[in-house]
């Protein structure tokens, strides 16, 4: 199954950037004009983000090295801790939401540190894989079209975040503990 | 929200900083963050460009109209309020598949191209409709199939199994996007029935006109 899956999403970009026009030709399209006529909207699309993902990666960057995050995980810590959850994974928790690159680099470290087998290493991997960064989801997403009010999503994303974190590391209890 | 969030981070850290004397390094994070963000919107570019080309041709051939087509029902109960045969089901439909296999860089382009249909179909341009809401859910908990760039690191550092966190993976991403969708529906309901203070254009969901097509 795993590597039925991999071989799947190995093969499917290929699969698609052959099958698109050439279903499109057969559809009589003029596939290469078509095609800049659509990419030529990427990249207005690409400057219309910037603002967006400048003003979070700002917010993001002072936060975690002004040393706040720090001080925010030492006050959770004794909680987790209490719950026999290793504490090492609790950055990644409060990282994963805000930047995918910090989340990523802080769990190939955690990786690297503990191995990858060990059940940090394994949670760590299962959190990093399991959701998305919502703030880069939401600020590249309403970002492309404008959208000021955000209404509800942040909250929902952020919830579904610490869902995914807590049954992460449930899951790796059961399975690996 | 946003907002408060984004002033929070910001004036918890200058005041932190202050705090333990790391005044200077807030002012270099600062401006490390925005050159970070004006290289990701850049490593963007090329990525959007690419694919919103071929997404082109795909929805000229009719491709995007056969996928929303084949995927109705599972579609039609999350976006309740896309008509049928809206361009804007097709995309959302490529961004779900693009992110089930780990296709990072495809699913971005396909989502934001999938916003950019149901701006179309949105009263007010500068606030959220319950459909972008819901697509924003989704890709936020974003149900993966194969994290491909973890396994990859794992076997960097010599796991012995790297692929064993596939499972644990899948069962964590089920869990955190059925809590996305239900606390999604529960929100959107309380939305319906109180409408946001700006009183928006009243907009029941324009679906049943165009029914008997296709």
């Amino acid at each position: 199954m795993v590597e039925w899956l991999s071989v799947l999403s190995v093969w499917m970009i290929p699969a698609l950037i052959v099958f698109i026009p050439l279903y499109a030709a057969f559809k009589k399209v003029p596939v290469y004009e078509t095609f800049v006529e659509g990419a030529k909207e990427g990249f207005g699309t690409a400057i219309g983000i910037i603002p967006h993902i400048v003003g979070m990666m700002v917010a993001i960057s002072m936060f975690r090295a002004s040393g706040a995050m720090d001080v925010m995980l030492a006050a959770f810590k004794p909680m987790l801790s209490s719950l026999g959850v290793p504490a090492e994974v609790l950055p990644l928790g409060l990282l994963r939401p805000l930047t995918g690159a910090g989340s990523l680099a802080y769990t190939t470290d955690l990786i690297r540190t503990y191995g990858p087998d060990s059940l940090i290493g394994r949670i760590a991997s299962t959190i990093q894989g399991s959701t998305d960064t919502t703030l880069y989801v939401i600020t590249v997403y309403f970002g492309a079209v404008g959208i000021r009010r955000s209404r509800y999503a942040l909250k929902v994303g952020l919830f579904s975040d610490l869902v995914g974190f807590a049954a992460s590391i449930a899951v790796c209890l059961i399975m690996f503990g | 929200m946003v907002n408060w969030i984004w002033l929070f981070m910001i004036v918890v850290s200058v005041v932190s900083a202050a705090v333990t004397g790391k005044l200077e390094a807030v002012t270099e994070a600062a401006f490390d963050g925005a050159k970070t963000g004006v290289t990701v919107s850049f490593g963007l570019i090329s990525i959007l460009v690419f694919w919103l080309g071929l997404m082109r041709i795909g929805e000229d051939a009719g491709l995007l109209r056969v996928l929303s087509r084949m995927m109705g029902p599972a579609v039609r109960y999350l976006f309740p309020d896309i008509p049928r045969q809206h361009p804007a089901l097709g995309y959302i439909m490529s961004n779900m598949a693009a992110n089930l296999l780990g296709l990072g860089n495809a699913a971005t382009p396909m989502g934001i191209k999938a916003m950019q249909e149901l701006q179309k179909l949105n009263p007010d341009p500068s606030t959220a409709t319950p459909a972008m809401c819901t697509l924003l859910a989704l890709n936020t908990s974003s149900i993966t199939l194969v994290p491909t760039t973890l396994i990859a690191i794992r076997l960097q550092y010599e796991s012995a199994n790297a692929a064993e966190i596939v499972g644990s993976t899948i069962a964590a991403t089920a869990v955190a996007t059925a809590a996305a969708i239900a606390a999604d529906r529960w929100y959107r309901s309380r939305a319906v029935k109180r409408p946001p203070v700006p009183p928006y254009a009243a907009s029941p969901p324009p679906n049943g006109k165009g029914e008997a097509v296709g």
